[in-house]
């Protein structure tokens, strides 16, 4: 596995951002432009016959807790509750991030590349012409994350109900959604409203320091 | 004479052929497919978004009803990839307990597919037999979790509890009588394992059974023979994976190539196709059954010679011992912990996959350090199957797309999500 990380690296050294190895995973940073033709070069030089994966990923509450736990504080449980509590955005404007997975089924090796995305202009190109696998993926991405493709020729909507507004597996899309249905007896046929249950927190999200996991001590 | 037009027929959602809620647009030129365009979504759930408003064992229970056919397996990939991000080992009877459900769960699903499949072109008999034994597994399930589908028995670390002594029996009612219910508890007498090692003596009869009915049978070549043939570079292509991709000739298994647990261990073989039609993925699917059956059949016998722990000794991940729980303060406090707020799982992402009954599932999860998951990414191998709908279908007559969607072995709670 290293042999290949080093050999992507030497490679792809132009176009590469970052590659990194970590638990026995190796994961490509590439830039949003050169995504196809780096695909193209994996596939016909490195053999990575199947895209088995690509989806979306929204960074923008990434590293953030509800919950203080380093100092005591007078807030008590509801601060979690009402968000008041801690929380620390990473915002460096790449909000977004495309996530591919790559088998190579002649040498048994895997890839994971990932591309990250501006969060007002979430565009990428699309690699449906390298993978056919990828058309219905990059429906769901786009679906569910907002991240348009380029160059995909059947954009649509795929698991979102007709009509759908917004894009709910983004951070800011409420978990219990926007818009409730029901049937209308009187109008003889369904309707939407706004939804009518509260959203709760039944557990804080908390990030706890743990030294086992600390980087440099293992 | 009139002219004949194309026209668009819809398919689904409710159609006792889509295998759920299949909603399919079917360009028609007469009765020979032009376009399938397949709507899905209909179930949709939202289990990524869910999984990460929970701590992380609370959306095990999710991954049932994902897949709901193969449930276990399902599960597996889920735990396994915490297990991953956290560096846990798991002990090794709970990796032979979950090989051996997990090959139960393959069986279940091949049962469920056959039976579906054959009821889908016109053979009612099968049905009723795969049930039969399906019936057996199922109780199987419900020996060791509780539960006869949805099990939430894996558990990161290890599984639940370890298999009990003592097979549940049935008993007497005002339906049955003492005589019946004596006939029915013959093979429930001892211990999960005796069961299942009667089941493993019996199935490869069973598979006979399926066989001589569908195998040789005459109609059945006819609707699958010949009906959506795959390439084995278009198979790739399109993302095919499990039995779809052996079915059009490539040797390729995780459990083989990329083993986890301890299928390096065990004995088994991997079924291909030549054709890559219709035909050649049933033939694949039954001897996996098969082969399957080998493998319950050996990790019965290792766990009956290895008795041991069944999940970790660790109480930051596992709950302690509800005994111990009882007069040690240290104890009580982590099971507090660890219901109430969960595990805090180390920075970082994994891709954990295993080889489901249909393909390859994977769970791609990304954590930030928190006891929440940060994304659950659920890659199902249905998708990419359905994807490849319209190019399986083109050409073929309106009966033959059934037998594509049954061929494809899809269930809509994983590709729904």
């Amino acid at each position: 596995m290293q042999a290949l990380k080093a050999k992507l690296e030497q490679d792809f050294a132009d176009e590469l951002l970052d590659c990194d190895s970590d638990r026995d995973e190796i994961t490509m940073h590439v830039a949003a432009e050169q995504i196809v033709a780096v695909c193209q070069r994996l596939r016909d030089q490195y053999d990575f016959e199947q895209l088995l994966d690509l989806c979306g990923v929204d960074y923008s509450e990434y590293g953030g807790s509800a919950w203080e736990t380093k100092q005591s504080s007078e807030f008590g449980f509801s601060r979690a509750v009402d968000g008041m509590g801690h929380a620390e955005p990473v915002q460096d404007g790449l909000r977004f991030a495309v996530v591919y997975h790559l088998l190579s089924i002649k040498h048994n090796q895997r890839l994971r590349l990932k591309v990250r995305l501006e969060a007002d202009s979430p565009v990428v190109d699309s690699v449906t012409s390298v993978w056919n696998s990828a058309e219905w993926f990059e429906r769901e991405a786009f679906d569910l994350f907002g991240i348009l493709f380029n160059g995909h020729n059947d954009l649509r909507r795929i698991l979102t109900d007709y009509g759908f507004v917004g894009h709910p597996f983004r951070k800011d899309f409420p978990l219990i959604g926007n818009v409730e249905m029901r049937y209308d007896p009187d109008k003889k046929r369904v309707v939407y409203e706004p939804v009518s249950i509260e959203p709760r927190t039944l557990v804080p999200r908390v990030i706890r320091d743990d030294n086992r996991y600390h980087k440099d001590q293992n | 004479m009139a002219e004949i037009k194309n026209y668009t027929l819809n398919f689904g959602p409710q159609h006792p052929a889509a295998h759920g809620v299949l909603r399919l647009i079917l360009e028609m030129d007469g009765e020979v497919i032009e376009r399938a365009d397949p709507h899905i979504g209909l179930l949709h759930r939202g289990t990524e978004k869910l999984a990460e408003s929970k701590p992380f064992n609370q959306s095990i229970g999710y991954m049932d009803r994902l897949d709901y056919v193969s449930m276990m397996c399902n599960e597996h990939a889920y735990v396994m990839a915490i297990e991953k991000l956290i560096g846990l080992e798991v002990p090794i009877r709970a990796q032979y307990i979950r090989v051996m459900f997990d090959e139960i769960t393959r069986v279940l699903n091949h049962l469920m597919w056959l039976g579906a499949h054959g009821l889908d072109i016109g053979a009612m008999t099968v049905f009723l037999y795969c049930f039969r034994e399906r019936e057996d597994l199922m109780d199987c399930y419900e020996a060791v979790s509780g539960a006869r589908m949805h099990a939430t028995y894996y558990r990161p670390g290890g599984v639940y509890r370890d298999l009990p002594a003592r097979m549940p029996q049935y008993q007497t009612s005002k339906w049955h009588n003492e005589k019946e219910v004596k006939k029915k508890n013959s093979n429930r007498e001892g211990s999960l394992l005796d069961f299942i090692e009667d089941f493993t003596t019996r199935f490869p009869k069973c598979v006979d059974e399926y066989e001589t009915l569908l195998t040789d049978n005459r109609i059945w070549k006819q609707r699958t023979v010949g009906i959506g043939v795959v390439s084995p570079e278009r198979a790739m292509q399109l993302g095919f994976t499990g039995p779809m991709l052996r079915g059009s000739g490539i040797e390729w298994d995780l459990r083989r190539k990329q083993p986890y647990e301890v299928y390096d261990k065990l004995d088994f073989d991997i079924p291909i196709g030549k054709e890559g039609d219709c035909y050649d993925r049933y033939l694949v699917r039954v001897e996996e059954m098969r082969q399957s059956n080998r493998i319950i059949k050996q990790c019965v016998d290792w766990l009956r010679a290895n008795p041991g722990p069944v999940i970790l000794d660790n109480s930051k991940v596992a709950p302690p011992k509800r005994a111990v729980m009882k007069d040690d303060m240290e104890a009580l406090i982590h099971h507090f912990k660890l219901f109430t707020e969960g595990y805090c799982v180390p920075e970082g992402e994994v891709y954990s996959a295993i080889e489901h009954p249909k393909g390859e599932f994977g769970i791609y999860m990304v954590s930030d350090g928190a006891n929440k998951p940060y994304r659950v990414k659920i890659r199902a191998p249905g998708f990419p199957h359905l994807a490849a709908m319209n190019e399986m279908s083109k050409g073929h007559m309106l009966a033959d797309v059934v037998a594509i969607i049954g061929t494809m072995d899809i269930v809509f709670g994983e590709i729904d999500r």
